[in-house]
């Protein structure tokens, strides 16, 4: 193996980058917007973010601009628990971003669905946003987001800036509970009101939340005659590396860290962990 | 070109090849167990020929040579991060069989290739490692590497064929030549099993679509009943390839603390688990499906050519419940048959 005698860039090495600002979305998900200027953010890929001597994990993007991208985090373990402890113009560490995108421009020119679930809204965000600054390019947007109650809705500011955006169509739900602006209901309830009949063959579809909420809503657009070709999701896996190597994303034959963590439906449905 | 070497000779070479050209020489050695009293066969820096356990199967392959159990990656103080220089920047010469130096290949494939990037802490231990091949002159009682294609190489710097009072030597690499020149020259060229005791039937899975019908077979079952989640079958694969990565503060109120890298198991219900609480294997049948795919069929399906496993039956060894993964191979093939034979049927019906 004496031909690797050449340096070799450490690809896990993380870099400090500044928390510009923190937006409390809900008691348990605030979004970090943390200064970057490296390699620009397609919509949907994740950053690998760590805290030292806590550890590090994936997390998505959920908005980028210029010189920062932000992430919406949900305290649940030791590293984002971690995070949370964090103020503005503190250090974070990051490498990234991994993985595909979702196909932005194969999008263009036609109609988006878009079905997410709690902070499964995270990673589309950026998509929607994209389609909210360049309406020209899409025919219609359609959302359907859920989330728990009210205590655990994000991005307020967007879902009352995207249901009133006029290339948007959108059902904001709330599981048990139905308040101003939010109908009662899980996302899957309110599919069949998506018009997919009159998209033709011109339409994509993104899910992005749980795998059964994912396979509910794939079915529940397929019944209303959506082709499943059409349908885009993405996966959340457990990663040490991002790069192929740690072992933990793999399903068969395919890392999510590097085909996806965004699949199509034909190629997902095939992924059997 | 070929040698002989008695002991006192080998000795001498290993001598000179640590004090003259600087090589850390390992072999598999005899070592105690860390915190137990019985022993075990491990790699090691070898500094007397007599140390070298050639005539058992070694307990473990030579990965922690070039991919330890736990390592160092990163330093922390601060914000500040430092890279982890290796602790000895000599070259290595491993003393391997055919099956561990396959092993090593198929280490490569995860971590100089996949994804399309090497990874620097593998690669700079790996670019210093060659391999003196160790001849198989017969096979060990749980080898199956003849079923695996994983009993013969051709990359090995030297070879030897171990004998009551020394070795005689395939010297490959011109470089190594020097040391061995001491000896009388004997025509010797390696040779490799070609039978094993073991004949494992490798599952022949016509393509994916047979994936989901493998997954849901009640064959897997089994292992919940027998399977304790221990992972000591990953510990000992000379393929395994999984780590976790894990920060550490040396005191509570420190601002220092390092990352390391440790191997991972895919046996352990932990594996997918994220933060949360959600994993997406949760059995020892699942596990053991997972595991025994990725050994069978995934890999070779994502990087072609050779499947994963190579047979060396040291997790076989190892198992505390007398699993036999090569019985689990046999077995799924067996399965796999049937499902084939359904479809026919189905297809003709």
């Amino acid at each position: 193996m004496s031909s690797l005698n050449v340096e070799i860039d450490n690809i896990t090495l993380p870099s400090p980058h500044r928390i510009l600002k923190i937006m409390l979305e809900t008691v348990a998900e605030h979004t970090f917007r943390v200064e970057w200027h490296g390699t620009p953010v397609q919509h949907g890929q994740f950053f690998m973010l760590s805290i030292p001597m806590v550890g590090e994990a994936p997390i998505s993007v959920s908005a980028q601009g210029e010189g920062y991208v932000e992430f919406t985090i949900r305290k649940v373990g030791r590293l984002t628990k971690g995070i949370f402890g964090l103020t503005e113009g503190d250090m974070i560490f990051m490498r990234g971003p991994y993985g595909n995108a979702f196909p932005i421009d194969d999008f263009k020119g036609k109609h988006l669905v878009v079905i997410a679930g709690g902070t499964g809204v995270a990673p589309v965000r950026s998509t929607l946003q994209y389609f909210y600054d360049h309406p020209d390019e899409i025919q219609s947007v359609n959302v359907i987001a859920g989330f728990k109650d009210m205590d655990a809705v994000l991005f307020k500011d967007d879902l009352k800036k995207f249901a009133e955006a006029g290339k948007f169509h959108t059902w904001w739900c709330l599981d048990n509970s139905e308040a101003p602006g939010f109908k009662k209901g899980f996302v899957t309830q309110y599919i069949s009101e998506i018009p997919f009949k009159s998209f033709g063959e011109d339409y994509n579809i993104i899910i992005v939340g749980p795998p059964a909420m994912f396979r509910f809503a794939a079915k529940g657009c397929m019944d209303n005659g959506a082709e499943e070709e059409k349908i885009w999701v993405s996966f959340e896996r457990k990663m040490a590396c991002a790069v192929g190597k740690c072992g933990h994303c793999k399903i068969n034959e395919t890392y999510v860290c590097l085909e996806g963590p965004v699949f199509n439906y034909t190629k997902a449905k095939t992924l059997l962990d | 070109m070929g040698f002989y070497l008695n002991k006192e000779q080998m000795n001498d070479v290993l001598r000179a090849m640590r004090e003259d050209g600087h090589l850390k020489v390992c072999a598999p050695k005899t070592v105690k167990r860390r915190g137990k009293k019985t022993e075990e066969i491990r790699y090691g820096e070898v500094k007397d020929f007599g140390e070298i356990v050639y005539d058992k199967k070694s307990d473990y392959g030579p990965k922690e040579l070039i991919y330890p159990i736990s390592q160092t990656l990163l330093y922390f103080r601060g914000t500040e991060v430092e890279v982890k220089e290796l602790d000895d920047e000599r070259d290595m010469l491993i003393f391997a069989r055919p099956c561990d130096i396959n092993a090593i290949a198929r280490l490569d494939n995860i971590f100089m290739n996949n994804g399309g990037q090497a990874e620097m802490y593998y690669a700079r231990l790996r670019e210093k490692a060659r391999f003196i091949m160790i001849e198989c002159t017969q096979s060990f009682e749980t080898c199956f590497c003849v079923s695996m294609g994983s009993n013969k190489t051709e990359d090995y710097a030297a070879a030897v064929r171990f004998t009551e009072d020394g070795v005689y030597i395939d010297v490959k690499d011109e470089s190594l030549k020097a040391y061995f020149e001491a000896g009388e020259e004997a025509a010797f060229k390696p040779e490799y099993v070609t039978e094993n005791l073991k004949n494992v039937q490798v599952p022949d899975i016509p393509d994916r679509s047979y994936l989901k019908d493998i997954v849901l077979l009640d064959y897997w079952k089994q292992y919940d009943e027998r399977c304790i989640l221990c992972g000591g079958c990953n510990t000992t694969c000379p393929t395994c390839s999984c780590f976790d990565t894990n920060d550490i503060t040396y005191d509570e109120t420190s601002l220092e603390g390092e990352r390391r890298r440790v191997w991972s198991s895919c046996m352990l219900n932990s594996y997918t688990v994220m933060a949360g609480g959600h994993g997406v294997r949760q059995s020892a049948a699942q596990n053991t499906r997972f595991k025994t795919l990725h050994k069978i069929y995934d890999y070779k399906a994502r990087f072609g050519e050779n499947n994963m496993c190579v047979g060396c039956g040291r997790c076989d060894m190892k198992c505390p419940k007398d699993i036999k993964f090569s019985e689990t191979i046999s077995g799924l093939a067996a399965e796999v048959e049937k499902l084939k034979e359904q479809r026919s049927k189905g297809g003709e019906a």
